[in-house]
């Protein structure tokens, strides 16, 4: 197996495919948003309980490939209770790993999607569940897709 | 028998590493590979006779022209069309769909039914939704049949389903998900019983296998040339004569007019009146080229070749564990769709990648048939003349290579 590839599925990854955290849907959820894929099919579900500007809780639900529900398990790891402003920052620090490989300063399991780069084909796989989220705090009823994005 | 190491040496992208590993393509349902010889007739025209064609009086514009309107009659011997005039040029089988269908959205009304079926590509699906609404009209589907649609098209529902309300019937003749081969004359014979116009779409099949519009008894048949050996950008969208003659144009402008004033216009007839504007000259030699070269390997060898390694892959991947193959066990198209149960399709590919193997994954633009079959996406190997049954051990190793890492 190549080096790209090891880089691309880190153990973090495969982990967190294997076992997804915060899975499923939120019964006390006040804010959800989904997003789509739809030049592969992927889905993502994100819910939200927010208190205040916090996310007291959140959970997403979904199918895809290895790589998107990875990132979308650890993003929910990531995201509990941080405020909207936290979690913009965040995932801007994220789109720079995805998109560059460039690591963070800090040490953070998110560092484990640097390897994407090179597959940029896969960068809409790791960020779609950010930008449910990141539509369900912004109150965003229309779903993410990531053919409007420009990453 | 199709020699494919003979064939292999007309297609130059063949010769080629993909990282570090021989080009294993598997991707032909998507588009298929050119051979040299359609490479060579697009720069030929380039070079010796690029200019428009129809309207010059120069000698490279008649030399566009010839060429432009030989691979028009190419095309017809290609399909056996009854006229030349039947075969009109378009981007793919997408636009050649869309003409149709526009012009139905114009002219159904409530109570007329659109009938198509639950394998179709999104291209012979959507087209068709726009016209029922458009025009007030119902679309219906054809089930079909099986927990992995191995069952093909329920042929018993279509008693009820094919009424004098049905105005189109549109129906896939090779599913591009499933491999399915469609009884395509039958179905045109029970809808011409009721008076409902056919329309085949035919992108899987016209450069698989002998195809004949005549002996099929359909109205239109929609396909693309790059699944064909052809070049990328051009289509034909053929019609039954007397059809064409009283189907409005889709587009208007230049090329299609016989006498414009201020107020108004008069068309020309079939094919001139759905090519207005510059056609993709290039593109239509470039796809005429292709029939020859189609021709010259036999297309019943082709059609005995793709399907032989079809149901060889299909055996194959039968043992790998918890393998679920898509479509017919028996007799299919030369493509294989399948999925892991906790395996994505868009890892398996890069895996796939990984080991110079180009497949397709995903829901291969039947998002309502992947979710009926309880599905996201599932991954794909279509072949075609140059593949070889060496490719198909190649595919396998690496499946078994990805699902050893993600499944243990």
């Amino acid at each position: 197996m190549s080096a790209d590839l090891t880089e691309l599925y880190q153990q973090v990854i495969l982990d967190h495919n294997r076992r997804p955290r915060n899975r499923g849907k939120l019964p006390a959820a006040n804010r959800v948003a989904h997003g789509d894929n739809p030049s592969c099919g992927d889905q993502c579900s994100v819910y939200l309980r927010l208190d205040g500007d916090r996310i007291a809780e959140i959970s997403f639900d979904g199918s895809g490939c290895a790589i998107s529900q990875a990132s979308a398990s650890l993003m929910t790891t990531q995201l509990k209770g941080k405020t909207s402003a936290e979690a913009q920052s965040l995932y801007d620090q994220f789109h720079e790993i995805v998109t560059t490989g460039k690591e963070p300063e800090e040490i953070s399991d998110i560092a484990a999607f640097a390897g994407v780069h090179t597959f940029p084909a896969r960068i809409k796989c790791a960020t779609l569940g950010w930008h449910a989220a990141l539509n369900a705090l912004k109150g965003d009823a229309a779903p993410a897709t990531t053919e409007s994005h420009t990453d | 028998m199709l020699d494919p190491q003979k064939i292999r040496a007309d297609f130059p992208i063949l010769h080629q590493l993909v990282n570090g590993k021989p080009l294993v393509y598997l991707d032909n349902g998507a588009t298929s590979q050119k051979p040299r010889a359609v490479i060579d007739a697009l720069v030929h025209y380039y070079e010796r006779d690029n200019s428009n064609v129809h309207r010059g009086l120069h000698a490279l514009s008649m030399r566009a022209t010839d060429a432009y309107e030989g691979a028009r009659a190419r095309i017809a011997t290609f399909l056996h069309a009854a006229d030349p005039a039947e075969i009109i040029f378009t981007r793919g089988t997408t636009e050649s769909i869309n003409i149709v269908a526009r012009s139905f959205g114009t002219r159904l009304k409530p109570g007329d039914v659109i009938l198509t079926t639950e394998m179709e590509h999104h291209s012979n699906l959507v087209p068709w939704q726009q016209a029922a609404k458009a025009g007030g009209a119902t679309l219906r589907y054809v089930p079909v049949l099986g927990a992995n649609a191995e069952g093909g098209l329920d042929l018993a529902a279509l008693d009820q389903l094919l009424t004098p309300q049905v105005k189109v019937f549109a129906f896939t003749h090779i599913s591009n998900t499933l491999g399915t081969i469609n009884p395509v004359a039958e179905l045109c014979r029970r809808a011409r019983a009721v008076g409902a116009i056919t329309v085949i779409d035919a992108a899987q099949s016209v450069g698989h296998a002998p195809l004949d519009v005549q002996a099929l008894g359909c109205d239109y048949l929609a396909f693309s040339g790059h699944k064909m050996c052809g070049p990328t950008g051009i289509g034909v969208l053929y019609g039954r004569r007397a059809l064409l003659e009283k189907l409005a144009p889709d587009e208007t402008g230049g090329g299609m007019v016989v006498n414009v004033t201020y107020e108004g216009a008069t068309w020309k007839p079939a094919p001139e009146r759905f090519e207005a504007g510059t056609p993709n000259i290039a593109g239509a030699i470039g796809l005429g080229v292709a029939c020859d070269y189609l021709d010259a390997l036999g297309r019943a060898a082709i059609e005995r070749h793709d399907h032989a390694l079809a149901r060889l892959a299909y055996e194959k991947l039968s043992v790998l564990p918890g393998i679920r193959l898509l479509g017919p066990a028996g007799e299919r198209g030369g493509l294989v769709s399948f999925a892991f149960p906790d395996l994505h399709a868009h890892d398996v590919v890069t895996f796939a990648d990984e080991d110079g193997i180009a497949l397709r994954g995903g829901h291969h633009c039947n998002q309502p048939l992947m979710r009926k079959l309880g599905l996201t996406s599932t991954t794909r190997a279509s072949f075609y003349v140059y593949n070889t049954a060496e490719e198909i051990d190649v595919l396998v190793a690496s499946l078994r290579r990805t699902l050893k890492f993600f499944v243990g």
